[in-house]
């Protein structure tokens, strides 16, 4: 924990002096330089700070795109063209930060699965979990209200589906949506909602992911043993984990450049260079592939639920519903065990589960033709039951393999208890 | 990694080194992030695309002046009387502030091109248009903080520090002329 570090002295005396009275860089020290983490971390812990990274490049990006684009119907498609062939470097700008968007949620969704796979959900980190979850939350918020301005058709042939999702609510749904609009369509005051809403909500984000580090550094990082460690199994996070971190930053890179460069179209659609036509629907629409298993789940909704709840509605709820259940996993998750290592069952199983939103993905990004519906609504079924039945009943049935005393155990199998001490 | 304490003759070691190189690579890497951001806060095509402004001076007579945009600012062209012409030409240079012959700062001497931004904080002077007050050297006056300019563009009294700039412009014909 980051008080257990004693308070740094600062050899600069304006830099003492300052921090006397606001003390931001001893605390900058505590919880980024000395933050005492454990010794065993493997890649899988280097995609918090690079997705803190990659917030920071979104909000540079974006900024800078602000300078260039003008949110008005009229204008709003013509001025991304001028980004993309007048402004210096706006190409690069601009397919940095749309594929900026997807490096986000790739990184941020590998950060969940890890999550997922070595129990950091679990006491004492419910909190840090569910701050995670509204970060994700406020992710799709603005990553859906960022696609909308270049209005494109897919941009708003988007809006008008996404938005239109709260009409399903019953009486309500049509003035939500109007005000929503801000008029009788998608037009131009949502256009500029949108683009007012995409400049605040990163830096709701910004303050979220504080928070979250905040929670973070209550209990320490978990660890892939999963074990409550002691003070001696852990080890500052500077150099150990900045060097770590920046080899793991490079490699990003490259694949992040590698999609800027080389590929800057592949995660976007075609259509979205059409300028939005309100007309003409495009004849297949499809969100973003990071949208894509909850469009399935929306999707998969085709029948009325118990007569009462219209198959509408039933989408929508399964919908937010499917990650509403985030929020409650440290408590549907009733094993005590964090870390998949020592669970036999959940260790398949939580691939199953990955399995699964692969299928979900695949089924939301084809046309809802053949089986795909089927297969659909049976993953559907799948990803709720995973969180609603199986995670509650495999805590109690399932048999855990013992547990390690201290971490060194699994670094060092053969020196058992001898305190290793971390290469220099 | 066992020798990578140990300090040369200069009392350098191999982890000096590496702390150069990897900080060297970090300050390197974020300036190449940040300089296409800051770059593109420069003019766009588009923008310089507008920096060159043709002027027909077919229309303006003998004592007219005219206001043409030129890079989204205004720049006058003056078509001097033969009065005017020799008032500038006889002013002694050496009482000027910013000194600069007639000579210098025209092409063809019934023709005078200059910007319309006062040189102080950016109004634009009066007396392109006959109704507007010229000051007392019979060219401009700054409204904004009472800079007066003669015939010739120069400045003659007030706040501002140097004469109206003359901006590069050439004859395409006798009676057209490129700004830009």
């Amino acid at each position: 924990m980051s008080t257990e570090t004693a308070k740094p002295v600062f050899k600069n005396g304006i830099a003492r002096w300052i921090d006397d009275r606001l003390p931001l860089l001893s605390w900058a020290q505590a919880e980024f330089v000395d933050y005492p983490a454990p010794k065993n971390l493997n890649y899988w812990w280097n995609f918090g700070s690079l997705a803190g990274i990659v917030l920071v490049l979104q909000i540079l990006t974006g900024l800078f795109l602000t300078m260039h684009y003008t949110p008005h119907t009229a204008m709003a498609f013509d001025s991304v063209e001028h980004i993309m062939r007048d402004v210096n470097y706006g190409w690069l700008l601009r397919y940095a930060h749309a594929n900026g968007a997807s490096m986000f949620f790739i990184v941020v969704y590998i950060h969940m699965f890890r999550g997922l796979y070595y129990g950091s959900y679990k006491a004492p980190r419910e909190l840090l979990w569910m701050l995670g979850v509204v970060i994700l939350l406020l992710m799709m918020a603005t990553a859906f209200m960022g696609y909308v301005l270049p209005w494109g058709q897919m941009s708003f042939w988007g809006a008008k589906v996404i938005t239109n999702l709260f009409s399903a609510v019953p009486i309500f749904g049509e003035t939500i949506v109007t005000w929503l609009w801000g008029g009788f369509t998608v037009d131009n005051p949502t256009l500029n909602r949108f683009f007012a809403l995409h400049y605040l909500l990163p830096f709701a984000i910004f303050a979220v992911v504080f928070l979250h580090i905040l929670a973070l550094h209550q209990f320490g990082s978990n660890n892939p043993v999963g074990i409550d460690i002691t003070k001696k199994d852990k080890i500052p996070f500077h150099p150990y984990y900045t060097i770590k971190d920046a080899f793991g930053l490079c490699v990003f890179f490259l694949v992040y450049a590698a999609f800027v460069f080389f590929a800057p179209n592949v995660l976007g659609h075609a259509d979205n260079y059409i300028p939005a036509n309100p007309l003409v629907t495009p004849p297949h629409i499809v969100p973003e592939w990071y949208f894509l298993p909850f469009y399935a789940i929306l999707r998969a909704i085709t029948f009325d639920i118990f007569w009462i709840i219209p198959a509408k509605l039933g989408g929508v709820i399964a919908m937010f519903g499917s990650i509403a259940v985030l929020f409650f996993l440290p408590w549907l998750d009733t094993s005590r065990v964090r870390s998949a290592r020592f669970r036999p069952i959940y260790k398949w199983l939580f691939w199953v589960f990955l399995l699964d939103c692969v299928i979900l993905g695949y089924v939301g990004a084809s046309p809802p033709e053949g089986w795909l519906p089927t297969i659909g609504l049976l993953a559907t079924i799948y990803y709720f039951a995973h969180f609603l039945i199986i995670l509650p009943l495999l805590g109690k049935l399932e048999r855990p393999l013992p547990l390690p005393d201290s971490i060194n155990k699994p670094v060092l199998p053969s020196s058992g208890a001898a305190s290793a001490q971390p290469a220099e | 990694m066992a020798d990578t304490g140990n300090p040369t003759a200069d009392g350098e070691t191999r982890r000096d080194f590496l702390g150069i190189v990897a900080w060297s690579g970090l300050g390197i890497g974020t300036v190449a992030v940040l300089w296409p951001m800051v770059y593109s806060m420069n003019p766009s095509a588009d923008v310089l695309a507008l920096s060159t402004t043709t002027v027909d001076l077919s229309g303006i007579e003998e004592g007219m002046a005219i206001t043409v945009m030129w890079r989204g600012s205004p720049v006058f062209v003056r078509h001097r009387t033969t009065a005017e012409i020799e008032e500038a030409a006889d002013v002694d240079i050496a009482t000027l502030r910013d000194p600069e012959a007639d000579s210098a700062r025209v092409t063809k001497p019934e023709w005078l091109v200059v910007s319309g931004v006062c040189t102080h904080l950016g109004c634009v002077p009066l007396g392109n248009k006959p109704t507007e007050p010229r000051g007392e050297w019979g060219g401009w006056f700054c409204p904004c903080h009472g800079s007066a300019f003669d015939t010739s563009g120069r400045i003659r009294q007030g706040p501002a520090p140097t004469n109206l700039p003359v901006p590069p412009y050439v004859f395409e014909t006798d009676t057209s002329i490129l700004i830009g």
